[in-house]
């Protein structure tokens, strides 16, 4: 049957949305045909290869799974119980007090992004004068994020061009200056997209000032584990501050240190003053998911809570974890040995080794990035982060020799 | 004064202090926030859940009284599918789907939009397998988190970018509907859908609100089996509908979440809205796999504009996503892989036509079970309308107060609009089920 024309379109004021900076690279470097071309963009582990990895221990949860077949059932609003309480225990250690005191409400959310929406949301609905302090810069999604849960955030000091490390007298002074009461928006290890992280020292520095400040810690744990290779280690900072006795919010990822990317797992988790505080909160929390998906994904947390929950499956992660861990290093250690080797200008790239996790703010500028891009086919994002995740031992010359020519030949 | 911050600074680093902040606890910054509401479904399982008695029914899935123990919790008030054993049913063709996809498959971010099989087969099912709108790429879809993610999505849309538009609801709806408008900041209206002394369709006072709406109105309408009432309009009221919407220029979003599942056909659950595209609407569309595939827990759905053309579908395409990047990033994977593999592959699909009319066979007889066992008792009331209505829910009509019984004295879990989940009603307790509606509705 022959269809009527449409007689109206109310859409005519639609514009096309810009590509996303990050997952756009991606799209971009599908479209390149040259063989030299290197994916230095989204932040997804590759093995030496060059291809995707499924941690073995996942492919053995995901058998059991099945062999289990266990129902589809909807989960309660707040996910998989199991999942909660793995990933609590593995945030704040499992004889945490937070834990055993029942202080924690922590609910299944759609990895990062998700538990970050979540909070935001979470704020705008009961803190509707408080601003998100964001580190400058940080991961672009953030601002996307409390933009559109109409959360008002200003930036804070946090990379310093000169040094290419931390402008650690900005961020104090900046969180400082903050109104009492602000939210501060922290990465928990392995800072995206610098790679930059606080030391210890530094640390409770920054604890000190939001304490002074009566400031709400706010974590983003994107890499716990990967940063490191060691799960406790990643999770010192959290730990610090729930020492204190503050209130932490910590939203928690599982797309990187388990692989788990597309099946968009991790959680919200607010630690709170007392227990019955917890219950009140995490109430709120579920009313605010259930109008945006109603109930979060099973499949990955139920592989989290299979690896998580059988001592065998975990020490297997953990050693898979060390492995990804490993190799990055091992890249990172070959790129700034290729670039103190080839560059004949006497530039100190030891920057490169003093930061960690998957990232490197290589210190190049929009056009330098643009002529990675352009001239040498390495698809990075413009604020001159690589994601090491993409890099391979075999391809750190390359990589040297367009970082030399982009940073001493382009403006 | 910075002196003596930086004193207290000192202090509080040092280890017994610390473990002493910790030990008085800093008064809660939560203090405002209050309990939440349960809410009017989802709360009534973890009240069964709560529930100590052996009898105790849920009525989102009713359960043999006595004789099957509760050792295994299931979420069973909201509608989700129960076999005849009143056990939650994973579909063969489910099952192979997954046997395929386990162990083998990375894990790769999607692109933001989703994955591009699944939402081509989606579109086909809602808009016919050989739709010139799909051949035209007039369609803006992407993949969404199930039904629910889907309205949300579009209302997020309509927020963005109908600033002044509204949506009008029918009455009554799923009560989540409310919450997502809600969230998103859009404003709702109310229009007449359900006749309570008929329990069907109050047609006419249907037409009457559409025709008072401001032209160029949004409107929500479930597509086939409408939750909570199981009251579809017949395919003639359809196109009286169509016709108005087209003199008043309203925008129809259509809510499709049981297709297939209502009728057994696919293509016969879809009518409306063929409908109202061979009557050159431009409609939105929410789908859900939740029901009809049983993929309830894994959030897999598809959200679908249509638009002008090809390039304005690109634009709203990329809007959609990016409301969703700052919600989720990109939507979970394994449901989509098992939705377009199933979907892909002939057999399995031929198998997924078969098992999903089972479905709705089996809700079919038991609504005729249960009104056949309402009228043996005796029952002085009409209950045709069970039979009458369709899907997986039944308005049965009982009041909250009659409900509350049931619940008291029967152990039996509903929603208490009256709302009874067909899809639990099993050969082994209809006759249960039906001896304690008779008893709370008997006159005295």
């Amino acid at each position: 049957m022959m269809a009527l024309a449409v007689d109206v379109t109310r859409f005519e004021g639609v514009p096309m949305a810009p590509p996303d900076p990050i997952l756009g690279v991606s799209e971009a470097f599908k479209a390149d045909t040259n063989d030299l071309k290197l994916n230095l963009g989204v932040g997804a582990y590759r093995t030496e290869e060059l291809q995707p990895y499924v941690l073995n221990v996942v492919k053995k949860a995901e058998k059991l799974m099945l062999e289990k077949g266990e129902n589809k059932e909807y989960l309660p609003i707040e996910g998989l119980a199991a999942f909660n309480k793995a990933t609590a225990e593995l945030l704040f250690g499992a004889d945490n007090p937070v834990i055993k005191d029942g202080r924690v409400a922590t609910l299944q959310s759609l990895s990062g992004t998700g538990s970050l929406r979540l909070a935001a949301a979470f704020i705008q609905r009961y803190f509707p004068e408080a601003k998100v302090l964001i580190s400058s810069p940080t991961w672009g999604n953030h601002k996307n994020i409390f933009n559109d849960a109409r959360v008002p955030w200003s930036e804070y000091r946090y990379y310093d061009p000169k040094t290419v490390g931390l402008d650690f007298e900005g961020m104090i002074a900046d969180i400082e200056a903050a109104p009492e009461g602000s939210f501060v928006l922290l990465h928990g290890c392995a800072h995206n997209p610098t790679g930059i992280d606080p030391t210890p020292e530094q640390w409770e520095k920054i604890a000190d000032v939001i304490q002074e400040k009566k400031h709400m810690p706010f974590f983003d744990v994107a890499y716990q584990g990967f940063a490191s290779g060691s799960l406790d280690e990643d999770a010192f900072s959290v730990r610090l501050f729930v020492k204190r006795g503050l209130e932490v919010f910590v939203a928690q990822s599982y797309s990187k240190n388990l692989g788990l990317y597309a099946e968009r797992i991790g959680a919200i988790n607010v630690v709170c003053s007392a227990p019955e505080v917890a219950d009140r909160v995490k109430s709120q929390l579920k009313r605010l998911a259930r109008p945006m998906y109603s109930n979060p994904p099973i499949h990955g947390a139920r592989i989290v809570a299979n690896v998580v929950g059988d001592p065998t499956m975990f020490g297997e992660w953990k050693q898979e974890m060390e492995e990804m861990a490993g190799r990055i290093k091992n890249v990172r250690q070959k790129l700034y040995d290729s670039l103190s080797a080839k560059d004949k200008s006497g530039k100190d790239w030891s920057y490169i080794l003093r930061q960690i996790g998957m990232f490197s703010y290589t210190g190049l500028n929009k056009t330098q990035s643009d002529n990675m891009t352009d001239k040498w086919h390495v698809y990075m994002t413009k604020d001159g982060r690589i994601s090491l995740a993409g890099l391979s031992l075999a391809k750190c010359d390359y990589l040297a020799d367009a970082i030399i020519d982009s940073f001493h030949n382009v403006n | 004064m910075a002196a003596l911050s930086r004193t207290v600074s000192s202090l509080s680093r040092r280890p017994q202090l610390q473990g002493l902040q910790s030990a008085r606890q800093m008064s809660s910054l939560f203090g405002h926030v209050e309990p939440a509401p349960k809410d009017p479904i989802l709360g009534v399982t973890e009240a069964f859940l709560a529930d100590q008695s052996p009898d105790k029914v849920n009525v989102g899935g009713v359960r043999l009284p006595l004789r099957t123990p509760s050792s295994i919790p299931r979420s069973l008030a909201a509608g989700a599918y129960r076999d005849d054993n009143g056990k939650p049913l994973v579909l063969q063709c489910v099952r192979e789907a997954e046997r395929r996809i386990a162990g083998n498959l990375n894990m790769e971010y999607l692109p933001m939009g989703g994955s591009i099989t699944m939402i081509e087969q989606s579109l086909k099912l809602a808009y016919g397998e050989d739709s010139e709108f799909i051949k035209d790429k007039k369609i803006a879809a992407v993949q969404a988190l199930s039904g629910t993610g889907a309205c949300r999505l579009f209302a997020d849309f309509q927020k963005r970018f109908l600033p002044d538009s509204q949506i009008y609801i029918p009455t009554p709806t799923w009560s989540n509907h409310h919450n997502i408008w809600r969230d998103a900041n859009v404003p709702q209206n109310k229009f007449t859908y359900y006749h309570p002394e008929s329990r069907g369709l109050d047609f006419s006072g249907l037409m009457s609100d559409i025709k008072n709406a401001p032209d160029g109105s949004f409107f929500m309408l479930h597509a086939c089996a409408h939750n909570p009432t199981g009251v579809d309009p017949t395919e003639e009221q359809w196109r009286e509908i169509s016709h108005l919407f087209k003199a008043k220029k309203h925008f129809p979003f259509f809510d499709m979440a049981y297709q297939g599942f209502a009728s057994g056909d696919p293509e016969r659950d879809a009518k409306a809205i063929r409908i109202f595209l061979e009557d050159g609407h431009q409609i939105g569309c929410a789908q859900s796999y939740a029901k009809n595939m049983g993929l309830y827990g894994q959030r897999v759905g598809c959200l679908s504009i249509l638009c002008d053309d090809e390039k304005q579908a690109v634009a709203v395409k990329s809007q959609l996503q990016q409301l969703a990047r700052p919600m989720y990033s990109n939507p979970p994977v394994h449901g989509a892989l098992v939705v377009s593999i199933i979907l892909n592959d002939p057999e399995l699909k031929n198998l997924w036509l078969q098992e999903v009319k089972g479905m709705a066979d089996r809700i079919i007889g038991m609504r005729t079970a249960l009104k056949e066992n309402l009228e043996k008792l005796g029952s002085p009331l009409s209950w045709e309308h069970i039979t009458n209505q369709i899907g997986m829910f039944c308005y049965s009509g009982m009041t909250p107060e009659q409900v509350d019984r049931l619940t008291n004295e029967f152990h039996i879990y509903m929603t208490r609009n009256g709302r009874i989940s067909m899809a639990g009603v099993t050969s082994g307790n209809v006759g249960y089920l039906a001896n304690a509606i008779h008893e709370v509705t008997k006159p005295k």
